[in-house]
């Protein structure tokens, strides 16, 4: 097994006729994804690389029965193809999508949030179960297939850590980028729940940074919740406050979101932290092996 | 993107908020000529995007435009924690009765709109916040729902106002309020202080206004406010160049694909005894252009001793990357050690490459801890 996407996924790519849908699309596909559809408004009837376009999402779930999709419209346009495929009725919708405004993500999430929907991003890399199914832009060569699972809020940082596990003989079940803005889909807590109950998954690592409170959330859910180990690693200790580092979301506001406050929760609830990439995927090959 | 107060107020103005008059000036002249159209005593306050203006003397009351005009010649000019005044508000003084706080701000962590109000105003609110938790009333609000004026009557009995008409001007200040918060797609609406004067009238003395740069898009106005001058020059550079920068204090100039990454890179200098320089992020691509004006800004900072190249290769591959930085360094000049970390795709290939060109100033390390490590030795 794995979390979110695996052979089960029928993927319907918004905005398949696109530069970016297009190529990512057909990667997503070499990988071994069943991408059965595309959406793209005014191109429905057209066809790229053998995939079928249609006019709207809802027509693709029914003539292909796609329960999945991966969203590269543009920013001031994808919360409306959001809101399409969470009426389309999927069951997950990963979200590439930079620069989404805020305001529209607030009331798109607790729209969702009383849906059967999972929402991953938006502003990530994607998802990807090696040997499964990859959804989005992850470079898949990089990761193997394993019993760890990964979920983090950046993208290169991810491959880092997932590349320096793979070097120490270590794979994963799922890799996750929640994605680097203020207000996404789902957060780390949702995915550590996922993970809990993956059979396959025997240990969990968490790659957080600077900016809001979901990894002390996360913290106190692995202490009340979980009977995996997590481990974690987290970025921005030297970012001053008031400075968005990048990332909407990375941004220390006030005394809170900073690095070294988020390391000291995790470590109060026994989350051992790595203070470097490759410190991490060696606390994890010494925990795997025990 | 923050606004000035006189910015705020503006908006505060067309969404029905009750402020004083005022007037924009630059120079003293024009802090003269508001005063005599204003008449009266007038408040004459820096405009900056900063805190603790009070404190730092940008604020002060004149009782005539002689006094006004010399209050802006002290002013003017005046640098308030690195931001130097350029533009004053000229406001007509009022009777303060009281001193209360309120805003809206993004809950994160709830993923709501979040409502605080109390009648401990005119400090700053997160002092109120530790010294007096229980005076501070905290409301949130569904976004799909919108605000209803129950909200505005839990907020105002919540802190305690007696008087109904007060908590009616109070509920209607909510209402329009949260009206500015969303028609402008504010991430922070702040009125500090929200003062009743003697005559018992509502009225923002301050306006503390942040909008969201990704639906600047559709406020052509509210992007038209943005002051370049507010940006140091460094960031400013970049901005037009299109790369994602940020200036810190250090002499380790650091560039990387992907924010989290350049992050940990920092991170990572500090760990090796280094101080870096600059954030910096290119994205996604690795092509020569982008890899030219990134090693433009960063090296325009005189500080910047030594160069940190980190790159990751996913779909952008390494010997790409490494490309694209021999022909950026065939078009610009850099006086100073450059050191390249490749991991991922074809990094072994991408360090080939560089090792071939053979420049003197340009060195390879294997781990990202090792060349942080170099870095920090070559600019020391």
């Amino acid at each position: 097994m794995a979390i979110i996407v695996d052979k089960s996924t029928r993927l319907v790519v918004q905005n398949l006729t696109g530069r970016e849908g297009s190529f990512h699309a057909l990667r997503n596909r070499a990988y071994g994804t069943a991408v059965v559809a595309g959406a793209a408004p005014g191109h429905g009837g057209e066809e790229v690389e053998g995939i079928p376009v249609f006019n709207t999402v809802r027509e693709a779930v029914t003539e292909t029965g796609a329960n999945t999709a991966a969203t590269f419209v543009p920013a001031r346009f994808a919360a409306d193809a959001l809101y399409e495929a969470i009426d389309a009725g999927l069951e997950t919708i990963v979200c590439i999508t930079e620069g989404i405004p805020v305001h529209e993500m607030l009331r798109l999430y607790r729209y969702a949030r009383t849906h059967e929907v999972t929402l991953i991003g938006p502003n990530c890399p994607g998802v990807i179960s090696p040997g499964k199914a990859n959804v989005g832009i992850i470079p898949a060569e990089i990761f193997a297939e394993g019993a760890v699972g990964l979920v983090s809020r950046s993208g290169t940082l991810t491959y880092q850590i997932g590349y320096e596990l793979a070097q120490l003989g270590l794979g994963n079940t799922t890799v996750i980028g929640i994605g680097g803005d203020a207000i996404v889909g789902s957060s780390f807590v949702d995915i550590l729940e996922r993970f809990e109950a993956d059979p396959e998954t025997e240990i969990v690592v968490m790659v957080g940074e600077i900016g809001g409170d979901e990894e002390e959330r996360a913290a106190r859910f692995v202490v009340e919740k979980m009977t995996k180990p997590v481990l974690a690693y987290i970025a921005g200790f030297t970012a001053p406050p008031g400075k968005t580092m990048g990332h909407a979301g990375a941004i220390i506001s006030g005394s809170s979101g900073t690095a070294q406050a988020k390391k000291e929760a995790l470590e109060a609830c026994g989350i051992e932290v790595g203070t470097t990439p490759t410190e991490v995927a060696q606390l994890v090959a010494a925990r795997a092996a025990r | 993107m923050d606004l000035y107060e006189y910015q705020g107020k503006e908006l505060f103005r067309r969404y029905g908020l009750p402020t004083g008059e005022g007037r924009l000036a630059q120079t003293p002249a024009e802090a003269r000529t508001a005063t005599e159209e204003l008449g009266g005593t007038v408040v004459v306050k820096a405009q900056v995007l900063a805190g603790g203006r009070g404190k730092a003397g940008g604020i002060k009351v004149a009782s005539s435009p002689a006094e006004a005009e010399a209050n802006a010649a002290a002013i003017l000019g005046m640098e308030i924690k690195g931001h130097v005044v350029r533009r004053l508000w000229i406001e007509r003084a009022s009777e303060i009765a009281r001193e209360y706080y309120l805003s809206i701000t993004l809950d994160r962590g709830a993923k709501k709109p979040l409502f605080m109000f109390t009648t401990e105003g005119g400090v700053e609110i997160e002092e109120v916040a530790a010294r007096k938790p229980e005076a501070l009333v905290r409301l949130h609000l569904d976004p799909l729902e919108g605000f209803h004026l129950w909200h505005g009557r839990t907020l105002s009995f919540g802190a305690g106002i007696a008087d109904a008409n007060e908590r009616r001007q109070i509920e209607h200040v909510c209402e329009r309020l949260y009206a500015v918060f969303t028609a402008c797609d504010a991430t922070l609406c702040e009125i500090n202080p929200l003062v009743v004067t003697e005559a018992g009238e509502l009225l923002a003395l301050d306006a503390k206004v942040s909008v969201d740069d990704n639906a600047l898009f559709r406020h052509e106005d509210i992007a038209a406010m943005h002051d370049p001058e507010s940006v140091p020059v460094e960031e400013r550079a970049a901005r037009e160049k299109g790369v994602t920068y940020v200036k810190l204090d250090g002499e380790i100039g650091i560039l990387g694909n992907g924010a989290g990454l350049v992050m940990s890179t920092l991170d990572l200098v500090a760990l090796a005894g280094g101080k870096p320089a600059n954030f910096c992020d290119l994205g996604g691509g690795g092509g020569a252009q982008g890899v030219v004006d990134a090693l433009e800004v960063i090296s325009a900072d005189p500080q910047v001793k030594a160069i940190f190249f980190n790159v990751f290769g996913g779909i952008t591959r390494c010997d790409e990357v490494a490309r694209g930085i021999l022909q950026a360094l065939e078009q610009i000049q850099i006086a100073r050690p450059i050191v390249v970390r490749f991991d991922g795709t074809n990094a072994e290939e991408g360090r080939r490459l560089l090792a071939e060109a053979a420049l003197p100033y340009l060195h390879a390390a294997p781990t990202m801890l090792e060349a942080a490590r170099k870095a920090v030795e070559l600019a020391g």
